[in-house]
């Protein structure tokens, strides 16, 4: 019972609070009729306050076993646990391998999903954020101002997802690593040395292209 | 009298030929030039979407276009893509909501795709036929005056068909080609086609890397 619903609280840590463009993920809707007050008022005196670091991994809608499997390995939930987290949450998309999900004090608190609308609200409650070098999930993150690590799937052909994972940690805006070296990166790395990302705006060639069709300039 | 008629063919096909090299010519001299005349009305556009972060990116470049100069919008994306069309979906669904006088003329359609991520080059072939002819299709039944993409598979039969159609003389679709943010140092497979056959009106880098490389590329710094 009470895994259950600490394994709720992990999937829906915004309920509670209000939060009216919350929506529900999809494929985690395994629970029916779920809590009433009385448990969820059970979860908060658990927790009590213990302040959640949680770390979100995301391989948005791929297939990155090798991620999964690293971040699930015992040495980096170690080198996590040593930098002061406290949660593991993995989107897992189209992976097959499942974590395994943990509960219970003096270890980090393990839990998986596969799929979202949007992710948006996990980046949000993240402390750190470890991605696959998807570019929509590496420019949410640093868009969010989140520290991010990207792991390269080197399984992927023609891996120009790499290009810009380097370009960006050439700019120290965020750190890469491969899923064999996720330990060692999550142990040196230092989050004071990464620097803001200013998001870029597309206003620029929409103005170019106005003024190419023959729109009077604004 | 078969004799007759295949010389006429082959006096005639020679002129056929150089008509249309003179107009190939001549469409991919003008597409490069911006438009003397400013339209009068809103500009019909083909919006093409694609999986992973081509969506994310299109529509960023979609919500800052003037509402009132390209309407109405035809978004197409694969037809295995699930969830491009669905964001597209809620963003002119936003815009409907945020009190603005637009009207509901966005339209979402599906189109065969030439090339599943994996997929084997050769099975490719026979796809992309396919997609082509199906291309051509939503082409003719949408007639875009200008037609921006961002370098799914998709786009390089839409952006083909527009041209021949541009070359035939049957429409005239101005073609913009942003390339991807996450291409840093090369350019996607339809993005360097388009840019190599010169089929896009104007291609748009966003790392000033690419644009050394491919100078005919304009670079207006990064959109996301």
């Amino acid at each position: 019972m009470r895994r259950r619903v600490l394994g709720f609280q992990c999937m829906f840590p915004n309920l509670g609070r209000a939060s009216p463009r919350r929506r529900i993920p999809l494929g985690t809707i395994t629970i029916l009729q779920w809590p009433t007050e009385v448990n969820l008022l059970r979860t908060g005196e658990e927790l009590g306050s213990r302040e959640r670091r949680v770390v979100f991994v995301t391989v948005g809608t791929t297939c990155f076993d090798a991620l999964v499997k690293a971040v699930d390995s015992d040495e980096v939930k170690e080198a996590l646990l040593h930098k002061g987290y406290t949660d593991l949450l993995i989107q897992m998309g189209r992976g097959t391998y499942m974590p395994s999900k943990v509960s219970g004090n003096s270890t980090l608190q393990v839990d998986y999903f596969t799929f979202s609308p949007s992710i948006a609200d996990y980046i949000r409650e993240a402390s750190l954020v470890i991605s696959h070098a998807g570019s929509g999930s590496i420019l949410e993150t640093l868009q969010l101002g989140k520290p991010l690590i990207v792991v390269v799937n080197e399984d992927l052909m023609d891996n120009h997802q790499s290009e810009l994972a380097e370009e960006l940690a050439n700019r120290k805006h965020l750190f890469c690593a491969r899923p064999q070296t996720l330990q060692e990166t999550v142990e040196a790395m230092e989050l004071n040395n990464l620097l803001p990302y200013m998001p870029g705006d597309a206003k620029q060639v929409v103005t170019l292209i106005s003024k190419f069709l023959g729109f009077p300039v604004d | 009298m078969g004799l007759d008629a295949l010389a006429a063919a082959c006096c005639v096909l020679p002129v056929l030929l150089a008509l249309l090299a003179v107009r190939f010519a001549y469409v991919l001299w003008r597409s490069g030039q911006p438009s003397s005349r400013s339209p009068t009305a809103g500009l019909r556009c083909l919006i093409v979407l694609g999986s992973g972060g081509h969506t994310a990116e299109m529509m960023n470049i979609v919500t800052a276009l003037q509402k009132d100069r390209f309407t109405p919008r035809y978004y197409v994306a694969a037809l295995t893509d699930n969830m491009s069309l669905q964001k597209a979906q809620v963003y002119e669904q936003s815009l409907i909501q945020s009190g603005e006088k637009i009207i509901k003329n966005a339209h979402f359609m599906q189109i065969y795709r030439s090339r599943e991520v994996g997929q084997s080059y050769i099975t490719s072939i026979a796809t992309t036929l396919l997609a082509t002819l199906h291309a051509m299709w939503l082409v003719i039944r949408i007639r875009p005056q200008v037609i921006f993409c961002n370098g799914p598979g998709t786009c390089f039969p839409l952006c083909v068909c527009a041209f021949v159609l541009k070359v035939l003389g049957l429409g005239w679709s101005s073609i913009f080609y942003i390339e991807s943010i996450a291409r840093v140092k090369k350019l996607s497979l339809s993005g360097l086609l388009l840019y190599k056959l010169r089929i896009a009106d104007q291609f748009y880098v966003q790392w000033p890397q690419l644009q050394q490389k491919y100078p005919r590329a304009y670079y207006a710094g990064r959109l996301m």
